[in-house]
């Protein structure tokens, strides 16, 4: 639906985005994730035909952006970073003015979406007026307007409030269950909460184009499982441990109360814990608390882009 | 055909809604107010002295005045989008940069149309106190929405250089009134280069058509400025991506 081969963008000497490729099927919320800077919004700007590719091949549904970037506007929605709207337009006249050139002549549609978008009580307030979570969603009302099969969201949840932000996110999951859904972010709970796919963009490059289960369960590294256990010193634990096989280290993390809580590594190949909860309890130990750590992503995050 | 019809439906759309943002702020009735404040001193202040049934003083200063005024309602037109950001949101929408440009400047002509409406009051009240020609007070008004037609293209470009309102009409205004003035230094020049001066001054064609003669001449160099501007700020917009 969507394919990006060897994209390059320059302003002047800068180049923004340096040869990326990736390709993005129908139904998929892909989430761009970069730091500030990484090329994210030139990508969405290029793929929204808004800038042109200084190289490289952009298609969707098989349009070209530099042949027909017209047929290409029609079937994405957008949201441009940060909502740039007419401050001087009311909420209705410009989801009028939006409908009136997407071609709409369901007169209920607008009413609709707003009814989606949670809008219904600023329709008829001028947009310089609204709050920035309001603008927001009316900058997504303009963008899903059309029903488009793409949606591009350039940081939705950039300057919310945190309710706002998980209202925001809900409805992009909401859309995300028939649409296309391209969102860039910082934020990586962001892509967690909402997004099936990860593209990872450092300086202009992928770094990492997963799914987000796959980049979060750490194939090939290692597991870490953190035991809080009652009635052992940590001398004691340690040379239990150590016997199970497939337990590579054991960490001390610290004493509380007469606890001690203490991180063990293993082997991604097994999963130790029934042998440690067996070895605790065979010793006449208590165990308190026991849980795998997940890799998050942003572990894998810091790992791919600050260069570890 | 049907291609043209399209093309001119997505212009206008964006020109009714740039009509809309003129009279959403006071900045368009200020325009207005100050338009017809001047005009109407010019049109008095000799109406009474030369006791003549003709708008001649109103149209002789038309120029210089639009040159003035139209650059002041253009410059917010692309340079305020750039601004705040909604050019991307606009650029974005499935229009062509050629409905975008050309409802722009379909929005700033009638505009100072409507500016120019209440002035027909000077042919009305002329009409009261003596029996004016009615050829030249046709062919002004028809002159002034073509002439603002032309200076609104050249000030739609100017809007389109930069994202600063000011630098916007500051432009505009500079070759606005270089083509309003030129034809009034022609005491220096040698008699060769007067009939190239005049070709290019925007005050000498008007003139012409405010004399009731409705040359093709005149009309062929009015649309060349419009076609040629437009095409500045077509190249601004797409040269910039």
């Amino acid at each position: 639906m969507i394919n990006v081969q060897n994209l390059v963008k320059h302003y002047g000497d800068v180049k923004a985005v340096d040869g990326i490729s990736f390709t993005i099927r129908k139904g998929e919320v892909t989430g761009l994730l970069g730091p500030n800077g990484a090329g994210k919004t030139t990508t969405l700007r290029i793929l929204t035909c808004y800038l042109q590719p200084t190289s490289g091949m952009v298609s969707i549904d098989d349009y070209l952006v530099d042949e027909n970037p017209i047929e290409i506007k029609k079937r994405i929605g957008y949201l441009p970073e940060s909502a740039p709207l007419y401050p001087d337009m009311m909420v209705y006249d410009f989801l009028q003015f939006i409908a009136d050139i997407r071609e709409i002549n369901d007169v209920e549609r607008i009413t609709d979406v707003a009814i989606q978008c949670g809008i219904t009580e600023v329709m008829h307030k001028n947009i310089n007026e609204l709050s920035k979570g309001y603008k927001q969603r009316v900058g997504l009302a303009q963008a899903i307007l059309h029903d488009p099969e793409i949606l591009i969201l350039d940081e939705p949840t950039n300057g919310l409030d945190p309710n706002q932000i998980i209202e925001i996110r809900d409805l992009i999951k909401e859309l995300g269950r028939e649409k296309t859904v391209i969102l860039s972010t910082h934020i990586l709970q962001e892509v967690e909460a909402t997004c099936s796919r990860v593209i990872i963009i450092d300086k202009g490059v992928i770094v990492a184009d997963d799914l987000t289960s796959e980049l979060k369960s750490a194939k090939g590294k290692d597991i870490r499982i953190n035991i809080l256990a009652g009635g052992a010193s940590f001398d004691q634990l340690k040379t239990a441990l150590c016997a199970i096989p497939g337990i590579n280290n054991v960490n001390h993390i610290h004493d509380e109360e007469g606890l001690c809580h203490v991180q063990v590594i293993t082997g991604s190949d097994i999963d130790a814990r029934p042998a440690i909860f067996n070895c605790i309890k065979d010793n006449g130990w208590v165990l308190y608390e026991m849980n795998r750590e997940y890799r998050s992503l942003e572990h894998v995050f810091r790992e791919l882009t600050v260069g570890a | 055909m049907q291609q043209f019809k399209d093309s001119m439906k997505g212009a206008q759309l964006v020109a009714k809604k740039e009509l809309a943002g003129f009279f959403s702020t006071p900045i368009g009735y200020i325009v207005i107010s100050v338009f017809l404040v001047i005009a109407g001193f010019l049109f008095f202040s000799t109406f009474f002295l030369y006791g003549q049934a003709e708008l001649r003083a109103y149209f002789e200063l038309l120029p210089l005045l639009f040159a003035f005024v139209i650059p002041a309602i253009t410059m917010r037109l692309f340079a305020e989008e750039r601004n705040t950001g909604s050019f991307e949101m606009l650029m974005t929408l499935p229009l062509s940069t050629v409905q975008i440009v050309t409802g722009k400047i379909l929005a700033a002509t009638i505009f100072a149309g409507i500016m120019v409406l209440p002035t027909l009051f000077y042919a009305v009240s002329v009409a009261f106190v003596g029996s004016p020609d009615i050829g030249p007070i046709i062919g002004g008004f028809i002159g002034a929405i073509i002439l603002a037609a032309a200076y609104a293209s050249i000030g739609v470009f100017a809007s389109s250089l930069t994202r600063n309102q000011i630098v916007a009409f500051i432009i505009g205004f500079a070759i606005c009134i270089v083509l309003s003035l030129i034809t009034k230094f022609l005491y220096f020049v040698s008699p060769k280069l007067v009939s190239l001066f005049e070709y290019i001054s925007a005050d000498y064609h008007f003139q012409n058509i405010a004399r009731g003669i409705i040359d093709t001449r005149n009309i062929i160099y009015f649309a060349s400025v419009i076609i040629i501007s437009s095409m500045a700020s077509i190249y601004q917009l797409e040269v910039r991506r």
